[in-house]
């Protein structure tokens, strides 16, 4: 695909904008229907894949008003079904088309508390972009109204304007709500539980905050500046932080409760246990898990290589394992660290890959390249211990598995040798076993993911959980949405608390 | 945030100093380790055995030696300076029990996390045996304090410049031959140190448990970089022990792993801690 530089997007949509702007409330479907989709202006592929620059840069204000007025405001409205938190969207769209963007921002934050985070990482081409109409009609997805960029432009919008509102905070109820972990299920209980009045503390392990957010998804797709606002704003609404608490260790979750007068906790823990292989050599220096990778490269920030103590494999040809964002992410961490060459091997072909399509879009244009239907055997060393090549075998597609997928399945003898400094194994995580060994009360299932009720409730009177320690590795949106149904149950179940006592007291 | 209340130099490279933790010092058990960090933004997050702690003050004890940048600067560090990362207790705490007759073997600064132990084993009724060994005389730590909880106690010195002129290994095999031997075996120190007394207590089939000190990042499970091979499986030390059987572990793999880093390690720091001799040496 070839990309129009930023400025060439610019001036396209300032021109189309003046054709556009009068006829606003004129336009009919098939109007809307020949108004050109607005391409994300973004940094040249050559110069971002040597810096952690963020590689989208967002619509203009002339390309996200053009490109909401390809919205058909429809009746039916596909997208808001496939929104895992129903946002309205054809309302925001509109009010965008009318340049309304304080408008737009407060119909997104009925539903949505993280758009700047959402807009950049949320798969829509799945979510609400899969079944937009005007895309079904242009038979082709891609052509969807870009729902995540306009969401991603409001939220830019308003923090750019330096007037974030800051949600009102009802009176003080004494009640005391214990957060476990500040990932993105974890920071929207604190705010929807600070809403009512309610004390919040969010315990987090490590010394930064913001999770997965911050640890493994790389600043050239999230920088660190907006997750930093998303939590000043919790902090100006009095949610008390407290960082390198590790619950279960530096105090029993149980004890949260009884000793230290917490009323309710929410477990938002994250999936946090990265699975290997099982194959040969996977303990040769060299082979990382992709958890360790982007840590040591975002939230240790060993990409500074002048600033930070913490090092970083030194590799040229690396090759990563899976075929997911957490991959994509590895591989384009790798690129950017200085790796001549990188390789994604992925057991299927790219239609079942479960990157977002922009992310497995950009790496290409970064000049990773794919092993579709190949998969590691095992990993060979050298005299020291050091990884040196890696033994691959292909796969053909077999018939369709339980999920649909056609299963791939091996070619017999067809081993090769890929040489390779480094290994990457990002097949995905387990869940963190901390909470559930020091607290043995609250039930997991077989996969050791925290067992829910509908209430988001754990087995364990006023414990609840959320996010992926309950869903397995998912995504941001859907962590966001159980975390708001958790803080409604716990908002709801201190307020019976509270009208027990008054009764009590009268 | 913790802050410094407490600093001592116990030889040439080793340091002791008090840290204000309260929560750590009431959680934490012999054997579990902390991770600190100097700089919050820009440090390495590395891994110190909680040498001891006291509830009543409200404090813990660690002992490090300088071998690289962050110990080195964290031994610059005085009493009054706060650190701005410590996290813990990590680690599973040492299963203690009586036992019987334990040996318990300390190479170099590998003392500084046995002695919990061994105070906690003692405690609880056990015969103790202990060894400690180092280079030379100056890298000897905690002699006093190790004497104090032994039942019989043996020093050995590389270079004979104190105590018996052997390895460890030596006065552990002699006690492996005795009648009865011993029930277990303690070992912490060096890699290769574990290693040997691994293999020395092997063919008499005395139980040896070993604390492994492999690189980590957060200390809590997520990103498998403490990872060692423990039999046919794979172990995170930093949640799955510290403590292994030292029977079953890989120590040649483990070895490679902790020089993971060591070429760009040196190179990093080398100009730096050059440079921090040099700023030593004209204050001298
Ligand atoms: C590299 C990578 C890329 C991704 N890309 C995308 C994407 O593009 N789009 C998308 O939608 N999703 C993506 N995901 C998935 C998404 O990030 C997660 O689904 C989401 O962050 C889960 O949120 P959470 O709040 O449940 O947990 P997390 O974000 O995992 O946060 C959990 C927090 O709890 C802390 N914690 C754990 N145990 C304890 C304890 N005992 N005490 C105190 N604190 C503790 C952890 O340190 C962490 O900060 C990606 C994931 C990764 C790893
Ligand atoms: C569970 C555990 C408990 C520990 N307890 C103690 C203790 O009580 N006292 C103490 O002095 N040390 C202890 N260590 C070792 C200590 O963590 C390292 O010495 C420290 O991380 C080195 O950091 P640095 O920045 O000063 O050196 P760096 O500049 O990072 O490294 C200097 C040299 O040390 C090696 N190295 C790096 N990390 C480690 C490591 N984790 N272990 C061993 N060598 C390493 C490097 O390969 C390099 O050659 C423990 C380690 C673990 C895992
Ligand atoms: S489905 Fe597409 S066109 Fe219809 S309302 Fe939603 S965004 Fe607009
Ligand atoms: S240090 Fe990361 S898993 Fe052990």
């Amino acid at each position: 695909m070839s990309h129009l530089s930023p400025e060439q997007l610019s001036d396209e949509a300032k021109k189309l904008i003046v054709e556009y702007i009068e006829k606003i409330d004129q336009l009919k479907t098939k109007d809307r229907m020949k108004i050109p989709p607005q391409e994300m202006p973004q940094q040249d592929p050559e110069i971002r894949s040597h810096n952690l620059e963020e590689v989208a840069l967002g619509y203009t204000m002339e390309q996200a008003r053009i490109e909401a007025m390809r919205c058909l405001q429809c009746v039916k409205k596909n997208c808001v079904e496939d929104c895992p938190v129903k946002i309205d969207i054809p309302r925001f769209i509109d009010h965008i088309a009318h340049g309304d963007f304080q408008t737009a921002s407060n119909v997104i934050k009925e539903a949505s508390l993280l758009p700047a985070i959402c807009g950049r990482v949320c798969p829509q081409e799945t979510q609400c972009q899969q079944s937009c109409t005007v895309g079904k009609a242009l038979k082709d997805v891609d052509k969807s109204v870009a729902i995540g960029r306009l969401e991603r432009f409001i939220a830019d919008w308003e923090r750019s304007t330096g007037k974030i509102s800051i949600p009102e905070v009802k009176p003080e109820t004494g009640k005391k709500v214990a957060i476990v972990g500040s990932g993105p299920a974890g920071l929207v209980v604190a705010a929807d539980c600070r809403r009512e009045g309610h004390h919040v503390t969010i315990f987090e392990a490590f010394h930064k905050l913001g999770g997965v957010l911050r640890y493994g998804i790389p600043e050239f797709r999230l920088p660190n500046d907006i997750i930093d606002k998303e939590i000043d704003t919790l902090k100006s609404m009095g949610v008390e932080f407290k960082t390198n608490f590790v619950v279960g260790r530096t105090r029993k979750l149980t004890d949260l409760m009884d000793k230290d007068g917490y009323n309710a906790v929410f477990v938002g823990t994250g999936a946090g246990l990265p699975m290997f292989m099982g194959i040969e050599g996977e303990s040769l220096v060299g082979v990382f898990s992709a958890n360790e990778y982007l840590t040591r490269a975002n939230l240790m920030r060993a990409f500074d290589k002048g600033h930070a103590d913490t090092p970083i494999y030194k590799s040229k040809n690396v090759a990563v394992l899976g075929g997911g964002n957490v991959a994509m992410d590895s591989a384009r961490m790798a690129k950017r660290l200085g790796a001549k060459n990188v390789y994604v091997v992925y057991r299927r072909t790219e239609v079942e890959m479960p990157a977002r399509k922009e992310e497995v879009a950009h790496a290409k244009e970064e000049g990773i390249e794919f092993y579709f239907l190949q998969n590691a055997k095992r990993i060979i060393g050298d005299e020291k211990g050091r990884v040196k090549e890696m033994e691959c075998l292909r796969y053909e597609l077999g018939e369709p598995d339980s999920s649909g997928r056609r299963r791939p399945v091996v070619i017999p003898h067809s081993e090769f040798i890929l040489n390779v400094d480094t290994v990457i194994v990002a097949i995905g995580n387990g869940s963190n076993p901390l909470i559930s060994q020091t607290t043995p009360q609250i039930n997991v299932n077989k996969w050791g993911n925290i067992t829910v009720d509908e209430t988001q409730k754990t087995s364990v009177d006023r414990i609840f959980a959320g996010g992926d320690i309950v869903l397995g590795a998912a995504t941001v949106i859907l962590a966001m949405g159980e975390g708001r149904r958790a803080a409604s149950a716990i908002n709801k179940l201190l307020a019976e608390d509270i009208e027990k006592e008054k009764v009590s007291s009268n | 945030m913790s802050k410094i209340i407490f600093k001592k130099q116990l030889s040439k490279d080793v340091f002791m100093m008090r840290l204000d933790a309260p929560l750590i010092a009431e959680e934490r058990s012999a054997g579990q380790f902390i991770i600190l960090q100097i700089d919050d933004d820009y440090g390495e997050r590395i891994p110190l055995t909680i040498a001891d702690a006291d509830k009543k003050e409200g404090s813990i004890t660690i002992i490090f030696q300088v071998v690289g940048k962050t110990t080195l600067e964290l031994s610059e560090k005085n009493i009054g300076d706060n650190i701005p990362t410590l996290v813990g207790p990590l680690g599973k705490p040492t299963h203690i029990e009586k036992f019987g007759t334990v040996v318990c073997v300390g190479g170099g600064i590998g003392v500084a996390p046995l002695h919990p132990i061994a105070q906690a084993l003692k405690k609880t009724g056990n015969n103790i045996i202990t060894i400690i060994g180092a280079r030379t005389k100056d890298l000897i730590i905690l002699e006093d304090e190790m004497k104090t909880i032994a039942d019989e106690f043996i020093i050995c010195t590389d270079d004979g410049s104190y105590g018996r002129k052997a390895l460890v290994t030596v006065p552990l095999k002699e006690i492996c031959e005795r009648d009865p031997k011993p029930d277990m075996v303690i070992a912490i120190g060096p890699p290769i140190m574990m290693k040997f007394c691994s293999e020395t207590t092997r063919p008499f089939g005395v139980f040896t448990q070993v604390s492994l000190n492999t690189i980590m990042v957060d200390g809590t499970g997520m990103c498998g970089g403490c990872r060692v091979n423990v039999g046919k499986e794979i172990k995170f030390v930093c949640v799955d022990g510290p403590e292994f059987d030292g029977h079953k572990v890989d120590f040649d793999n483990m070895m490679s792993r902790l020089n993971s880093y060591k070429d760009i390690e040196r190179e990093q720091h080398s100009c730096f801690l050059e440079q921090e001799i040099k700023n030593k040496e004209a204050l001298q």
